[in-house]
This record gives C-alpha cells, structure tokens and sequence, in this order.
C-alpha cells in the first residue's frame, strides 16, 4: 500500500519543489549503509528459505540425505490429490469467515457506532463498545483455539449445554467433531476472532470524514440506511479495499486456529492449505511435496497483493483526478 | 430518530458485545470451579467460591512463570530489535531516498505478506545446521526481520514526508548522517516508534507456526506454544482446559488494557498508510 502512495506523494513533492527551491539531493550511496544490515538479514531469513523452498518444491526429499530433482512431479501430484484441493475449497470457507462477513457486519457496527451511538448515548459509550468487540483480536489464537474447543466441546460444552438449558436440546451437535458441521464451526469462530479488525479500522476511517456530509444528509431527509449507503460507503471506501485485501491474505494464512481447534479434522473437513504443508513437513516428511503446497499459496498469496495494490492505487488516482 | 427506536438499537449493539465478551466471562468462571463442582453442575453455573488449586495444579504442572519469561524476552527483544532494523531501512529508504526506492520497498511490503509456511521448513533446516535449533535466539532472529518488514514500509512512508529544511540545516551545521538519524529524526519518529513496538510485541507474543517448530523444548516455549500444543494433545480435562485458557487470556487482557489506545490507533495507521 505504501510503496504506491509514496511512490505518487514523493513524486509531487519533488515536482513543487522544483519551482521554488533547487532540489534537496542527499549522496544517495552512503544511506545505503543503513540498508545493508537489513539487507543481510532479509536475505538471510527471507530470501534465501524462500528459494530453498522453491528449489525444494521440484525435488523428492525427506529432510534428511539429499534431494532428489523430479522437476515437476510434486506439483502434478498437487493436480491429482483431492486433499489438496479441498484444503483449497476449505480456504474459500475462511475468506467469507474472516473477509467477507467481518468486512459487512464491522461497515454496519462502525457506522452504528460512528453515526448512532456516539451521537446519542457518547463517544465513551461506543469507546466501550469497540473495545468489547475488539477484544479477541489481541488473544493469542492458541489461546482463543482452547476457549472455542472447550465451549464447542460434545459433553459438557457450553453451547450444548446452553442448547440445553432454553429447550433447544435437539440442536446439540459434535461441533467440531461432526465433518458435516466442523468447518461451519471454525468459520464461527473465524468470525468471532476478526471481526474487532474492520471495525477498528473502518470507524477511524469515519474520523476524517466531513461531518456536514452527515447533516447535509440528515436535513436532505435521508434515514440511517441511507446515510450509510450514501455516505459512509463512499467515503471510507479506500479502507474496505485494505481491510478486504488485508483480510483475505490472513484468511489464506489461517494455521493455528484449524492446528488447536481440529487439526484438520475430521477426515480433513476442516483441513487448509498452510495446515496441508505443515503436515507434509513434519508429520509425513515428504518435504518436498509440502513445500510445493507452500509455494502455490505463496503464489496465490502475492498474486492477489500485487493485484489488490493495484487497484488500490488506481482507486487513488481516479480520486485524485477528481479532485483537480 | 425517537427515543422509542434509540433504545432496541443500543440494546441490540449491547448484545452483540456481551456476545464478545462472553466466552472470557465462561472461562474466567469455570476456572475457579473444583472439578467435583464443575461435573455436578456444568459449565453453565456460577462457581460456588473461589477453587485456586486448579489454576495452581496447572501453573505448576507446565512451569507456566518460565513460559511467561520465555514470552515476555522473545516479544520484548523482537518489539526493540524490529523497531532499531525498521528505523535504520526506513532512514535509508525514506530520508536517503537511495536508487529503485520504489523497489525496496515493494520487497518489504511483499515480504510482509509472504506466508510463513513458505520459509518453516529452510528456517528449520538452517537454524539446526547452525546450531540455533530450539533456542530462544533463533526465534528472536527470525520475528525480527519478519516484524521489521512492516516497520520499514510505514516508518518510510512517514520520514519519506519529514520536512527536508531541518535535515538540510542539521547538516550545514556539521552534523553527519549518524547524528542526523540519532539526534533528529528518532527522537521526532518516537510516536510512531512506540506504537510499533506495541504492535510487534503482542503479534510476537500470538506468533504460533514458527515458535511451534522451532521451541520443542519445555524450557524454551512460549506461552501460545506451550498451550496450544497441550491443547493438541488433548489431554487436558475441563478444570485444566480453563485453567490454560485462563492464564492465556489474562496476559492478552493486561496488554489490552494497557495499549488500548496505542493499538487500536496503530492498526488504523498500519492499516491505510
């Protein structure tokens, strides 16, 4: 996101300087020394177990001995394997549990909050609010994986015994444990979990949004719905793009919540591509097929960042042209 | 809009927080519960007075201090260590303005979304050959320059705007490129620097794939680990299971408390520059 912004505000700035002062040129290569430690350590860290995975993902390996090249027999098997696609479809599941849903329900809660309870009951009243649904946002997912599987749990579970207790006995299941309803479950707490992201992002979005607009609207005659979609849609819609963007990558990368809460399971019904490779890894060491796993979602991953920042900068720079 | 209608809507809103907040209130009170209560009465009653020795069972049984000590030097010296690496890029990138700067700092925003599972394994691989398997060290290593990639691009953005007069006017009186970055442009990134640190601390201490493959040890885990592989087992019975859940949700509340107001700022910030 930045690097498109920065990219178009430098050039601004250097193109006004020009008219009033000669331009300010540092000596490029010394700053480079303060690079070059981060340099190393990217190259370390990042780029060279990027490779070595990339360079694996052609090989049959085991972690021990040497690899052998097979080219591209991993991924053909990827083609075939019908683990690795449903680990895929399971994905889409998350993008709507922690996208799709959280982005919908924090634009109305923001605006609830933004254009409704602040405005009536006091921004500390919805100052409280944010922070109760913010909450499971800062929980380790271990930790919020144990509270989940404890409460969805078959015996003694809350929920079943919640269930229970209002008469709804019949709607007791094995949350997490039936293959038809697992992956429903993890989506539910998918959602719980992300849901506090939108909002905070989305009402500090509405901050720096003109508040006549808002009574513009009111003495126009416009209701709460249509101010929303009116009003608070448009303008915060650089934040949906990032929140959406943002959002969906998290949802790709979903690992510890499907490692504390299912592994997997049941039968691979809740299975998702990062757990898929993490299991080829370390608990059937066929490295070299995990890792082909691991590079197509990286592939998918940085694919749509590139096309998300994109667009992203173009919804800019049609802004912009309005604006002149 | 009437009074009549104000009020269903602040009701409905309540509800939906009170549906946030409720599995920390469950937790919170079933962990003070002794097991012969808690399989009398479910999870759903209030606790008859307050039981301590599951919570105590649980510390004890799993070295929960050393798990805490484990967490709190990982994510400090990762929240310290990625902001010093964040600050000396985004001096370079943002105030150097060094060649294909555009680039740069596309590789920082792409290794920032890079997905973890694509570097576990070489991580794993390497940290054994170098003789870094299983420590704290290797975990520090590696969140660093990880966190730090975030940090470059949104330090760079904000110093890529840092009024050039008063670097120009530093430098006509003599000063060089270090005391620049020591004595001008940190101490006025301070805010930003602090509310990174935040950021990179809580997101070090809820770091899970990496540390789980790097820290097998018990010595050595951290509190996510530590619980969500105790978890994996599935060994733990419900007194225990609150008990875990508690203990890792209190730290995660403390810290809420605390940076309430530095994080959600921070993840706004992060979020749009």
């Amino acid at each position: 996101m930045t690097v498109l912004a920065e990219r178009s505000g430098g050039g601004r700035a250097t193109g006004k300087s020009r008219t009033t002062r000669p331009p300010y040129r540092p000596r490029r290569n010394s700053y480079a020394l303060f690079l070059l430690p981060g340099a190393l350590a990217f190259l370390a860290v990042v780029v060279l177990p990027f490779l070595m995975n990339t360079g694996v993902s052609f090989t049959d390996w085991q972690g021990v001995g040497t690899p052998k090249w097979t080219g591209l027999d991993n991924y053909r098997r990827l083609l075939e394997d019908d683990a690795f696609w449903e680990s895929f479809r399971h994905s889409l599941a998350m993008v709507v549990a922690m996208a799709v849903i959280p982005t919908a329900i924090g634009l109305v809660l923001a605006a609830a909050l933004f254009d409704f309870v602040a405005k009536h009951f006091g921004a500390k009243t919805a100052a409280v609010l944010r922070a109760c649904f913010y909450l499971p946002q800062v929980l380790p997912i271990a930790v919020a994986g144990i509270v989940w599987s404890w409460i969805l749990a078959p015996e003694n579970g809350s929920l079943n015994e919640l269930l229970k207790a209002v008469g709804l006995g019949s709607l007791q299941q094995d949350w997490l444990g039936d293959p038809d309803i697992a992956l429903y479950s993890v989506m539910g707490v998918m959602v719980w979990v992300q849901i506090g992201f939108p909002l905070v992002v989305f009402m500090s979005g509405l901050q720096r949004v003109d508040p006549q607009l808002y009574e513009a609207a009111e003495l126009d005659g416009a209701g709460w719905w249509q101010r929303f979609w009116h009003v608070t849609l448009p303008q915060i819609r650089p934040e949906i793009y990032v929140v959406l963007l943002w959002c969906t990558i998290a949802a790709l990368k979903v690992f510890g919540a499907v490692y504390v809460l299912t592994k997997g399971g049941p039968g691979g019904a809740t299975n998702v591509p990062s757990y898929f490779s993490f299991q080829n890894f370390f608990e059937k060491t066929q490295v070299g097929y995990g890792s082909a796993v691991a590079t197509v979602l990286t592939v998918i991953i940085l694919a749509l960042a590139l096309v998300g920042l994109r667009l992203q900068t173009r919804a800019e720079d049609a802004e912009e042209g309005v604006a002149r | 809009m009437t009074a009549v209608r104000r009020y269903p809507v602040l009701a409905a809103l309540f509800i939906g927080a009170v549906f946030m907040v409720l599995p920390f209130l469950i937790v919170a009170v079933n962990a003070v519960k002794s097991p012969a209560e808690y399989s009398a009465n479910g999870p759903l009653s209030l606790p008859d007075g307050l039981y301590l020795d599951g919570l105590k069972d649980f510390w004890e049984r799993v070295d929960f201090g050393q798990k805490l000590v484990n967490s709190v030097l990982i994510s400090g010296a990762v929240a310290v260590g990625a902001v010093v690496l964040s600050v000396l890029n985004a001096y370079a990138i943002g105030i150097g303005r060094i060649k294909g700067r555009p680039w740069v700092l596309a590789f920082f925003v792409l290794a920032n979304m890079l997905p973890q599972e694509a570097l576990v394994y070489p991580v794993y691989y390497l940290s054994k050959e170098a003789g870094l398997y299983d420590t704290r060290l290797s975990v520090i290593i590696v969140f660093v320059v990880i966190q730090s990639a975030f940090g470059t691009y949104l330090l760079s953005s904000i110093l890529g705007q840092f009024p050039r007069e008063i670097i120009e006017a530093a430098q006509i009186d003599g000063a060089n490129k270090w005391q620049v970055l020591w004595r001008i442009v940190v101490p006025v990134s301070r805010p930003t620097m602090g509310v990174l640190m935040v950021l990179f601390f809580i997101w070090t201490w809820n770091e899970f794939l990496l540390p789980l493959v790097m820290l097998i040890s018990n010595d050595n885990q951290t509190v996510s680990v530590a619980l969500g592989v105790l978890q994996g087992q599935r060994l733990m019975d419900a007194t225990m299971t609150n008990a875990a859940a508690l203990l890792g949700v209190l730290p995660a509340i403390v810290f809420f408390l605390v940076f309430q107001r530095t994080l959600t700022r921070g993840i706004a910030v992060g979020a749009v520059k």
